[in-house]
């Protein structure tokens, strides 16, 4: 078994932190990871994106070779389409963010960015800021995303539910348990479509 | 021995600390930073109490790592790329003067220049130095190769260099660590003329290094690091280095590549093992991360045979970082592709963050500056060079650090008036001391902003040497104290900070200006903490 996940976001907005839940998952069954990451000067308010690799076989490369991913996980719609080029055009997944992150003055219109991710084959769009909020964690919704994603992901619910748990354990339970219930909308959400 | 998750910065460091590190020296900067982070937060490291506060510069932590190794214990000196420029006369000195506890330098480089000015390849001064040199391929060879490394420094008593990419600091994969190794006891150099480099004990020293030439090939020859991998058809062979070994493979199933594969992550070159694999194939295809380093020895300037393809050919391009797709290419293999970008999408570069200092100092900036005219504002390297981009467009030079204060001290004895250097309080400290102290000694006519943030911002908050002192240091250099202010970079100020600015623009000699409030992101990781402490 072999998955490879692109990661997008905008710096600052914790892709990282759903790399981290899921590698935690993956080792703990044994799997092989890598994770190419980017750090310094992007990380301020530029994209930012993660190559992220998971086997049941030694992996060679720690980037993903272009038309290849199985998924682009993205907490931002814009970003999500600036990896298209690495998502397997015929089986590959893009689930993402649908609330824009504007940091620049030529984002584009929303509406034509909804039309193009509507023309993707296999999609989750989902509005995690708000499914976040809702649950009192606005800052939790990447863990929305990662619940949106967790079906494709190949690895049992339950063990994505303990790496959410041991990820934010130091945090409190509070945390803990607000992360968790986004972690299921997120899921439920993906389920229902 | 379960494995533990570690970027490859993360595994040079817990390899250090496990080959009984006495002491890291440091200077911060993409992509190397992590090492000494990880250090400084290592419970093993604290037990050890090993050495890990942050350097003044690059060449302050080369010069304290030698000094380290000269009392016996082992030392390890981090650095970025362009940090070695800094550091190159200690370094270069060290590989005549050998170690005498383990000395490692790791140098992290940064193809494709993610968050650099320049993609220079540092095998090459491995080479200029005559010492031997590591490219690991991938986390587990980064731990094993820093491991090593200490053995190999002691055992030849020289300097050793690692060589890391962007990639490998950056990613993260499953390590396997090995047992730790007690520190070395306090051990003052034997031969008291070895550290004392004059002309006549160079000359001694250098021969002996030259002398270790053969053996230092010879190891590269049997390293469990460089591996020849036989291959059935002989009309390709393939050398690979560092990480590009990995793009490779992934090419192909169960990594079983059908050409022979000189996978080379020691150096100097083992020439049996290339001739070997010149001698038995048709062509040979060279893929190395950074410059064509090995490609150039291999073929040679003459390029007489023309079978050694690589990115001097064509095959690859002559820049930027490599990956599996290129790879792919150069080998005559089907490339992949997944979709197009739509044309909406549009780029998102970095830039200082809501709330930040610097926005408010480039704002006092361009209005004190709109009627000099463009092009007399000269920056240096941090996140205050993001005030390049727009909406401010309000600086028009970034070369190495401190060039701000000299470059701008050249274009006054040029004739250009006014001059604006503008710098950041720890890139000050790093390399700016020097350049302020060139206008004093002219009394030069330059206006010199320090941005003082109070921390290494770009590279993640990293604590400033400037800390609170930087109005000390600048009297200490001569600048007049009537010529130092302190401002405070908010928009309640913005008028009294531009008429300030315009006041000492029209100065004929040296004034300093030091903007201060405390950068966001760390204040507000402080607050977080606060908050985190009153709770609990």
């Amino acid at each position: 078994m072999k998955i490879d996940i692109i990661l997008a976001g905008v710096g600052g907005q914790g892709i990282l932190s759903i790399a981290t839940i899921v590698g935690y998952a993956a080792v703990k069954r044994g799997m092989y990871m890598k994770q190419a990451e980017v750090h310094g000067m992007s990380q301020r308010g530029g994209d930012v994106q993660s190559h992220f690799r998971l086997s049941d076989q030694e992996i060679a490369s720690d980037l993903i070779p272009m038309g290849k991913a199985d998924m682009i996980i993205s907490v931002e719609p814009m970003e999500s389409l600036r990896y298209l080029p690495w998502l397997n055009p015929e089986t590959g997944w893009l689930i993402t963010n649908d609330q824009p992150f504007v940091n620049i003055p030529n984002y584009p219109d929303f509406d034509q960015l909804n039309a193009e991710l509507g023309k993707l084959k296999n999609k989750v769009v989902i509005n995690a800021d708000q499914i976040a909020k809702d649950l009192g964690s606005a800052r939790s919704a990447n863990m929305v995303i990662l619940g949106a994603a967790s079906p494709y992901l190949g690895i049992p619910f339950e063990e994505i539910e303990v790496a959410v748990k041991e990820n934010f354990a130091r945090k409190g339970e509070d945390v803990v348990n607000t992360n968790i219930a986004c972690l299921r909308a997120g899921r439920e959400f993906a389920e229902k479509m | 021995m379960a494995k533990t998750l570690f970027l490859g910065d993360e595994a040079v460091a817990q390899a250090a600390l496990d080959a009984g590190l006495s002491g890291v020296y440091a200077y911060p900067g993409t992509p190397s930073t992590e090492i000494t982070e990880f250090i400084q937060n290592s419970k093993q490291g604290r037990e050890g109490q090993v050495h890990s506060i942050w350097a003044g510069n690059e060449k302050t932590a080369m010069e304290s790592a030698i000094g380290m190794s000269y009392a016996g214990k082992r030392a390890m000196v981090c650095m970025k790329h362009v940090g070695l420029n800094v550091a190159a006369d200690p370094f270069m000195n060290s590989s005549i003067t050998g170690a005498n506890g383990g000395l490692v330098v790791v140098v992290a480089d940064d193809p494709s220049m993610h968050s650099s000015q320049d993609e220079q390849d540092s095998r090459f001064f491995g080479k200029f130095a005559l010492i031997p040199f590591y490219e690991p391929s991938n986390q587990q060879e980064a731990y094993d190769i820093t491991y090593a490394a200490f053995e190999y420094s002691e055992k030849y008593h020289t300097p050793v260099l690692i060589r890391l990419t962007t990639r490998l600091s950056h990613s993260r994969a499953g390590v396997e660590r090995k047992e730790a190794r007690p520190q070395n006891p306090l051990h003052i150099e034997e031969n008291p003329k070895q550290f004392i480099l004059l002309p006549a004990n160079a000359r001694v020293h250098y021969r002996t290094l030259l002398g270790k030439q053969e053996a230092f090939e010879n190891e590269s020859l049997n390293s469990p690091f460089n591996k020849y991998i036989d291959g059935a058809d002989k009309k390709m062979g393939i050398i690979a280095s560092g990480i590009a070994y990995n793009y490779l493979m992934e090419n192909f199933e169960n990594h079983q590549c059908p050409y022979p594969v000189l996978k080379i992550s020691q150096y100097p070159l083992p020439s049996k093992l290339i001739a070997k694999m010149v001698d038995e194939c048709e062509t040979v295809l060279v893929a190395e991360e950074g410059y064509p380093f090995i490609e150039e020895q291999v073929r040679g300037i003459l390029n007489r045979t023309g079978n050694i393809i690589g990115r001097l050919s064509g095959a690859l391009p002559r820049d930027g970082e490599l990956n599996p797709n290129l790879i792919a290419k150069a080998l005559g293999l089907p490339d992949t592709y997944g979709m197009p970008i739509p044309e909406l999408v549009v780029p998102r570069p970095p830039a200082l963050c809501v709330g930040c200092p610097h926005i408010d100092s480039y704002l006092a900036i361009n209005e004190a500056m709109a009627e000099h005219g463009k092009g007399k504002v000269f920056a240096d390297i941090g996140c205050y060079t993001l005030g390049a981009l727009p909406p401010y467009n309000a600086i028009y030079t970034t070369v190495d650090m401190g060039a701000s204060i000299t470059m701008a001290k050249g274009a006054a004895d040029a004739g250009l008036r006014p001059v604006l250097a503008v710098i950041g309080d720890s890139t000050f400290t790093h390399s700016g001391m020097t350049s302020l102290l060139d206008c004093v000694y002219e009394n030069t006519p330059v206006t010199v902003m320090i941005l003082d943030n109070s921390t290494t911002g770009m590279t993640g908050g990293q604590d400033s040497h400037a800390l609170g002192v930087l109005g000390e240091i600048c009297k200490g250099l001569g600048v007049k104290e009537e010529h130092i202010h302190r401002i405070t970079p908010l928009k309640k100020d913005h008028e009294a900070n531009v008429e300030l600015i315009k006041k000492e623009l029209a100065y004929e000699g040296v004034s300093v200006i030091i903007p201060t409030r405390e950068c966001i992101q760390t204040l507000s990781r402080r607050m977080k903490k606060q908050q985190a402490a009153k709770k609990s």
